[in-house]
């Protein structure tokens, strides 16, 4: 079993008849991923892509038992749909969109401090790719032929930045467990902790590259998580060496503000946590395999 | 997106915060008549830039008389002011703040940002008011106390009390300082906020709450139901072709060097100048043309690349996902088309489609150089712009 999505993993699409809803389940389904319907407010009961469309994701979860969601709906309606996921039971619920407010994304963590540890969703995203593993299924919007199955976890703040790995490790050989984006915003729905430590705990993972960029104390947070944890190897790559300090560099949440937030200084502290650095982001793939090969 | 001072201290005024009497001025007579409306027989004609540290930098000038007010105003208008924030190239003054001179007492800062690692609002405050955060932080970090806010239930008076008390506030002042504390919590909280400061909070002479200089920033994604705050932007305090970049939709920053980039995705671009830079190279901008990077994208990038005098070799980089490399090399021919450019140009394209989308480029009548990775790609940048 794959972390977080499995090849049976029943999913519906939150916006699912709109353009991007729509190109996007066609893509996933072209993957074989497990699509079983959608969610409009307004359109329910009608069909479309040959699948049911719910007015509710309430009615949706409980005429299909889905258990994950990919939200294609604009930034403004974004919070009030991941919370309607949580509270209808979703288990796994991916936010592609980007330009959440900040404060909302604040509003969406609280409300889901109600349910407890066991019945929490966990979001993944704002402003992400999304969770390809590959061989099995993909919730996100990534090219999924360029992800090989395999046995390395990847976790990417960047989307593209993210395909340039995969595409390193493919072109090494080098095959892919899950590759998990957990996008560009300063408050997101999952940290690098928060992946890193299911990772630890898949038996189909064998180490973890970790893509990170400047702003934020995530990083060194899943650092020190791993240096306590961990016992398969993190490799990471920190994006923004050359960023200036103060200026938000195309993702809201890439700025530096505090000590610790540059990515020298993420890298220094990486390394005290014995996390091997991807000295630049061409050699991403190569560390990695270095890494392996040492296993 | 930043405000200047005064639109600041406007909305704070609104949530509670005391601030002096002044007002807006555009022309030195215009600022000499604000001072005699004000009264008194002192004032204050401070510069409205999108900058701090202005006072070291001779945009704040103390005044003794309404001719004096209009002769620093002369003086200030239409100049650009050059702070220790804006950069050599500075920023352009049209906008005069004439404010009553305050007989200050006591200085403290005040400042509310997001805290990432608790995801809460955390208000900062310390009695080394004047100090910028960063310099106090560096010298007094002792005087620093923080506060974290739980969103949900909003900021007590008791948190607030809990800071005026720490920072030494007279018992008489102690209410007058929270309600000034809780009015700035309000202020971010229900404007989409980002960041408030007010450095310095002062203790005035009459035994007043001030807020001196106040300064406040807004988070660019809730712009849409914020019309209020949308209308206080002030393009001319913004990098030309940064203002250009944002109208159309791209992520651009202005930077020193001369390699320009086009780029799709954030963390790609980041890295991407990362690579430059190990090349031996200095990037001119970052530029995310979005993880789509649609063929209209790409024209609007190479007009902008190409407005910027201190380009001289354009590197494309683009790693298309969904969106085909046969679509995003046709997007390139298209630009190229309308928009000459007479710099060397290095393209690396990868993923889906990149061999049809090589085929295009090849068949066109582009004069390019073909990278097939990132480091070949700023290895090639760097070594075109050496000959």
């Amino acid at each position: 079993m794959a972390v977080i999505i499995e090849k049976k993993t029943r999913i519906i699409i939150q916006g699912f008849t709109g353009k991007m809803g729509t190109f996007h389940a066609e893509e996933m389904i072209k993957y074989g991923s497990n699509v079983v319907g959608g969610v409009t407010p307004g359109k329910g009961g009608a069909k479309h892509l040959n699948l049911p469309v719910f007015n509710t994701v309430k009615e949706a979860v409980d005429s299909t038992s889905a258990t994950a969601s990919i939200l294609f709906v604009p930034p403004a309606f974004a919070a009030d749909s991941a919370m309607e996921a949580a509270d209808a039971g979703i288990r796994t619920c991916v936010a592609i969109v980007d330009g959440i407010p900040s404060h909302d994304m604040i509003k969406i963590k609280r409300y889901m401090r109600r349910y407890s540890k066991s019945e929490k969703m966990s979001l993944v995203g704002p402003n992400c790719a999304g969770i390809i593993s590959p061989g099995k299924s993909m919730l996100g919007i990534m090219p999924g032929h360029i992800y090989k199955e395999g046995r390395v976890g990847i976790i990417s703040r960047s989307g593209t930045l993210g395909y340039e790995a995969a595409q390193q490790l493919k072109d090494l050989n080098i095959g892919i467990s899950t590759s998990v984006g957990i996008g560009g915003d300063p408050i997101n729905g999952s940290s690098f902790k928060d992946i890193i430590g299911k990772f630890e705990e898949d038996n189909e993972t064998d180490a973890i590259l970790m893509i990170g960029e400047i702003g934020g104390p995530q990083e060194v947070a899943a650092g020190e998580f791993a240096k306590k944890n961990m016992k398969k190897p993190v490799i990471a790559y920190i994006a923004g060496l050359t960023a200036p300090k103060g200026r938000v560099m195309g993702h809201a949440g890439a700025i530096v503000s505090a000590y610790g937030e540059s990515a020298i200084e993420k890298v220094e502290i990486l390394k005290e946590c014995g996390v091997t650095i991807s000295k630049n982001p061409s050699v991403m793939g190569d560390t990695v395999k270095k890494v392996l090969d040492k296993i | 997106m930043d405000i200047h001072e005064y639109q600041a201290k406007k909305l704070l005024a609104d949530f509670g915060v005391i601030i002096p009497r002044g007002g807006i001025a555009y022309s030195p007579e215009n600022a000499e008549n604000k001072a005699r409306e004000i009264g008194g027989s002192k004032w204050v004609v401070k510069a409205q830039i999108h900058s701090g540290a202005r006072g070291k930098a001779g945009g704040i000038i103390l005044c003794n008389s309404p001719l004096e007010v209009a002769q620093a105003t002369d003086k200030l208008l239409g100049k650009k002011l050059v702070t220790n924030q804006t950069g050599p190239q500075g920023k352009i003054v049209n906008r005069i703040y004439v404010e009553e001179a305050t007989d200050i007492k006591k200085e403290f800062y005040l400042g509310l940002v997001f805290d990432r690692s608790s995801e809460s609002i955390m208000v900062v405050a310390s009695t080394e008011g004047g100090m910028s955060v960063e310099e106090i932080s560096k010298e007094k970090p002792e005087s620093i106390i923080r506060s974290k806010i739980e969103v949900a239930v909003g900021m007590q008076k008791f948190q607030a009390r809990e800071i005026a008390f720490g920072l030494g506030v007279a018992p008489e002042l102690i209410n007058r300082t929270a309600d000034t504390i809780i009015g700035c919590y309000r202020a971010f909280s229900e404007l989409d906020a980002t960041m408030v400061e007010i450095n310095p909070l002062v203790v005035s002479g009459q035994g007043q709450i001030l807020a001196l200089d106040c300064k406040m920033s807004f988070d660019n994604n809730a712009l849409f139901r914020r019309n209020q705050i949308s209308e206080l932007r002030d393009k001319t305090q913004e990098n030309p072709s940064e203002v250009y970049a944002s109208d159309r939709g791209l992520n651009y920053v202005s930077l020193d060097g001369n390699i320009g980039n086009i780029i799709n995705g954030a963390g790609l671009a980041m890295a991407s100048m990362d690579m430059i830079k190990l090349a031996g190279g200095e990037p001119a901008n970052f530029l995310d043309v979005g993880g789509g990077a649609t063929p209209e994208k790409i024209v609007k990038a190479f007009k902008l690349i190409s407005m910027d005098d201190k380009v001289k070799v354009i590197l494309v980089n683009i790693f298309a996902g969904i969106n085909r490399c046969d679509w995003v090399a046709e997007g390139i021919v298209q630009a190229l088309d309308k928009i000459e450019i007479n710099v060397p140009l290095v393209i690396r394209l990868a993923g889906t489609n990149v061999d049809k989308g090589e085929k295009i480029l090849r068949e066109s009548k582009i004069k390019y150089i073909e990278a097939n990775s990132l480091e070949d790609a700023a290895n090639k940048a760097v070594k075109v712009l050496k000959k």
